[in-house]
């Protein structure tokens, strides 16, 4: 492993690489956005005059070396260019999530000392202006789209299109500028701090990531080589750009290899905008490859018999042989290979261009587990799904799927150029050249993070398998244990109960208790789709949450969990031992879940105590009033009795495994 | 509350706006309507209404259930023919106007119950709203060939414009019938656009909708009066719409106008009161 931490001398920043792609690809494109149902492209050598006008322009205006630059916005192609214009002159970018609320943008850009703020359109305009007093840094906002800001006569406003003009008409009157310009990238070098990146702020006020030239050059290279991606490859860039995996991927990715990124029309149209683009590489949280597949799956219920049975038997024959395909195995026979290709013509291919992933070389998800059934289901089409588990801390990347090693349930082997280990408490912790250089201004954060001698605490607790491959179980602060010492990840026992499409939410108890329990929220729409066809009738939620059929099919998918838990080691001993279904939804409205629809366990532990005491007193059931808010704020009360059910045990881990 | 004061909600941001709107009546009238009375056999549907409408300003005609406001703009657009009275459309008097002429003159509007041609997509339905200014002919339409093709990249264009206005990009080639009734109306407001009218009737632009999509709804006629500065009369319930958006209302009632002034003015205004709230006798 090559412990390489330094960018190669020549292109050690992003501007040199951008003016060495506007040399070596300079008739290739750069970036394309969609625009008036249109898609318009730039060359590297285009990009390089639009960056260069605009630097100019941003100097113009005042920007000076080491002056943090805010961009608000969705993924558009100016806004990717504000990075690299922003570093031509020795400025920080700083991408701040669009979508934040006032408070939050506000405690961002003045911890960053933001100079000027490069924001999309007229709702970022208005969102930076109100807060504009606060923030005693501020000399100017640009903005990229003019719509509906014609009247607004704010001295420190520009429009970004202007800003470019400027710089241009002072380029040709001065052509020396373009020297003192290409000088001023040459003094950068791969040291200098290169972006500041926000942590999201789930776990307390956000911090501010400061990445170097190195780190998102080297990370950027390794991503590039692990997966053998070059100046061919066309991706859409759709996540938020002020998340690190947005900034490695669609930018630093692109510039190392030169590769085309492509920015949809709006948040909206990005499915049809991907099948027009057809992306090499394309990557995704679980939920948006769980949407395509549910859209699927309910689009083929609605077709016609003959269609629907070429499915179901394809579909059969590509978890069987899929996979193993895929990743090369030579133990497949011909005849399941020919019905394989057969498969591929009639439903595999259609499907993939349907997603529009059809020239997908690889992709990637991650940020939450994936179900492993979602997960196969893509891999039996041929395509090459991976898992990476990362941090912005770790400038992405710390652990990657290699070829013909994927497993659902690990996020793979240590990326190249990182080391991972667990330490005693189940924390992992990583070391590798990219990692971040600090949290700015923040001097006791980084301490706490990362120790002298490079290891970072990435706050998630892990182990690695039998294999070597990394499993991520839970926040390492989240981890508990049951009263006899056994580990109670409940993310873990949640995430595999909520893999199953009856189940929605999932709260485990445990932390301190003799064993563990769950309480469960079963899905409407897929247990109502159920009874449906089972003939099972229902007035109400409550109702169908209570019927012993439910409750039977509930048992069943218990009974699997414990099963799969009991052949881990690590996890085994916090078996579900008792279980209910609630008896309502839970719901943002009553503050069970955050806004982003996570459990919060405490909260919900302290609301239903009833049902808490009643798990661990051996009751068979349970009444319980419960207060709610309906959606116009009006408030009732839901009363009933919640039936608890106890499991049998699955037996010990040799057994499982020697059955298999 | 004064006129000022209705000013659309963006330019109330810090933004801070320059151009002060213009009061209603130092604006010219584009629109006037004389002593109108309209008659379905014995049925009175207006009895004898006069306003005007001023160019560049949002107006609302608002009234109880059958007090004639969907009348009034079948009256305005030529669908309807008054029996008595007149109406003067940018200085000219017209007694008798149908509906596609008041449209080439810059007349567009969009219905209560929404009339768009279900089978065709988003862009389609817009182009159709361009019809009326394809000047080629017929057959070099059909063709699709020559300045005809010219001319229609540059009227689509003009379409793809108002899909970017109207942020309908995503259902730009969904066929209508499957949309749901929020899109809908954005499109047939999109469709009404595309003729480029000086004066956009909208018959309930809002009903049905929740929250969210009437802000959306409310942002966009903000927007079109703003930026295209086309002057625009709406008929609308919703009081809170009505009151933000609009720079005068007309108030009928039985179709006899009860009230006619800013929204300040004829919500205190008890002829208007009495009519919502009914009156004790």
């Amino acid at each position: 492993m090559s412990t390489r931490t330094r960018a190669p001398g020549a292109h050690d920043t992003m501007p040199k690489l951008l003016l060495r792609n506007a040399a070596r690809f300079a008739d290739k494109p750069a970036i394309r956005e969609k625009d008036l149902g249109i898609w318009q492209s730039w060359t590297w050598a285009g990009v390089l005059e639009e960056v260069r006008g605009y630097a100019m322009g941003l100097a113009e205006l005042g920007l000076r070396p080491g002056d943090k630059v805010a961009i608000v916005g969705d993924n558009r192609p100016r806004l990717y260019w504000t990075f690299v214009a922003a570093q031509s002159l020795g400025a920080i970018p700083v991408p701040v999530y669009q979508d934040s609320v006032a408070e939050e943008m506000v405690f961002v850009l003045q911890h960053a000392d933001t100079r000027f703020a490069v924001v999309e359109d007229q709702e970022q305009v208005d969102k930076v202006l109100s807060l504009a007093d606060q923030i005693s840094s501020l000399a100017g906002v640009i903005y990229d789209d003019p719509r509906g800001l014609k009247d607004y006569t704010v001295d420190k406003l520009h429009a970004l299109d202007d800003v470019i003009a400027r710089g241009k008409a002072m380029r040709a009157e001065k052509p020396e500028l373009e020297d003192e310009w290409r000088a001023q990238i040459d003094g950068g070098s791969g040291s200098d701090v290169s972006v500041m990146l926000y942590t999201s702020g789930t776990t307390g006020t956000p911090k501010g990531v400061v990445l170097t030239n190195d780190n998102v050059i080297i990370a950027a290279e390794c991503g590039n080589r692990f997966d053998k991606l070059d100046e061919n490859e066309e991706m859409i860039a759709y996540l938020p750009m002020a998340w690190v995996g947005d900034h490695i991927f669609s930018y630093a990715q692109s510039y190392v290899a030169g590769f085309c990124v492509s920015c949809p029309e709006s948040p909206e149209t990005i499915p049809v905008d991907r099948r027009e683009i057809g992306p090499t590489y394309f990557f995704a949280p679980p939920r948006v490859f769980e949407n395509a597949l549910t859209q699927i799956m309910v689009r083929m219920e609605d077709s016609g018999p003959t269609k629907r049975r070429l499915f179901d038997f394809f579909m059969k024959h590509a978890r069987k042989v899929g996979e193993k395909i895929l990743i090369g195995d030579a133990g497949v026979s011909i005849l399941d290979r020919l019905l394989y290709r057969v498969g591929d013509v009639l439903i595999y291919g259609p499907l993939r261009n349907e997603m529009g992933l059809t020239r997908l070389k690889v992709g990637y998800t991650a940020g939450e587990a994936i179900g492993p059934e979602i997960f196969q289901f893509y891999r039996a089409l041929g395509l090459n799904l991976k898992q990476l588990y990362g941090q912005t801390e770790a400038g992405v990347y710390i652990t990657m799927q290699p070829d013909g090693e994927i497993f659902p349930d690990t996020v793979g082997v240590a990326a190249p150029n990182v080391e991972v280990r667990i330490a005693d408490g189940g924390e992992v912790l990583y070391r590798s050249p990219f990692t971040f250089a600090e949290y700015f201004k923040n001097p006791e954060a980084t301490a706490e993070t990362k120790d002298t001698e490079g290891w970072v605490k990435s706050g998630d607790a892990g182990f690695f398998d039998d294999r070597g491959h990394l499993k991520i179980i839970d926040r390492a602060k989240d981890v508990g244990k049951l009263r006899d010492g056994g580990l109670f990840a409940p993310k873990y026992i949640e995430n595999k109960l909520k893999f199953y499409p009856n189940i929605k939410e999932v709260v485990a108890l445990g932390d301190g208790r003799d064993f563990c329990s769950v309480m469960i929220n079963i899905d409407l729409v897929a247990v109502g789709n159920w009874a449906e066809r089972n003939n099972v009738s229902y007035a109400s939620y409550q109702e169908l949450a209570a019927h012993p059929d439910v409750y039977r099919m509930i048992e069943e998918h218990v009974a699997e969990v414990n099963r799969s838990l009991a052949a881990e080691p690590s996890v085994g001993a916090a078996q579900i031992k008792r279980f209910l279904i609630l008896h309502k939804e839970l719901d943002a409205d009553d503050g069970e879940l955050t806004r982003t629809q996570k459990v919060r366990r405490g909260f919900i532990a302290d609301r239903y105590s009833p049902l808490v005491t009643a798990l661990y007193d051996g009751s068979a059931s349970c009444h319980i009033t419960t207060e709610v808010t309906f959606e116009d704020g009006r408030r009732g009360t839901i009363t009933g009795d919640v039936k608890i059910v106890d499991m049998a045990e699955t037996d010990s881990v040799p057994l499982r495994e020697a059955a298999e | 509350m004064n006129i000022q004061d209705t000013t659309p909600a963006t330019a109330a941001e810090p933004g801070a706006v320059s151009s002060e709107r213009l009061s209603s009546e130092d604006r010219p009238v584009i629109l006037d309507v004389q002593n109108v009375s309209l008659s379905f056999g014995g049925v009175k549907a207006i009895r004898d209404v006069s306003f005007d409408i001023r160019q560049g300003e949002v107006r609302a005609i608002i009234g109880p259930n059958g007090a004639g406001k969907t009348s009034m703009l079948n009256v305005i657009n030529g669908f309807y023919h008054p029996q008595e009275g007149t109406i003067t459309w940018k200085g000219r008097e017209r007694r008798q106007m149908r509906p596609h002429i008041a449209a080439t003159q810059g007349i567009a509007r969009t219905f209560q119950n929404v009339a768009l041609f279900q089978g065709m997509s988003t862009l389609d339905n817009i182009m159709s709203g361009r019809s009326l200014k394809m000047k080629r002919n017929f057959l070099f339409q059909l063709m699709h060939y020559g300045p005809a093709r010219d001319e229609e990249i540059a009227h689509r264009q003009h379409v793809e414009e108002i899909i970017d206005f109207l942020e309908i990009q995503s259902i730009r080639r969904t066929p209508v019938g499957r949309l749901p009734y929020g899109l809908k109306k954005r499109v047939e407001l999109g469709r009404a656009l595309a003729m480029e009218p000086e004066l956009l009737l909208l018959d309930e632009p809002m009903a049905g909708m929740n929250l969210e999509e009437k802000e959306d709804m409310s942002r966009f006629i903000i927007d079109v009066n703003d930026q295209f500065g086309t002057t625009i009369a709406l008929i609308e319930h919703d009081m809170g719409v009505v009151m933000d958006l609009s720079d005068r209302v007309v108030v009928l009632d039985h179709g006899e106008l009860i009230a006619d002034g800013t929204p300040s003015d004829v919500q205190s205004n008890q002829r208007v009161i009495d009519a919502y709230l009914g009156v004790a006798h």
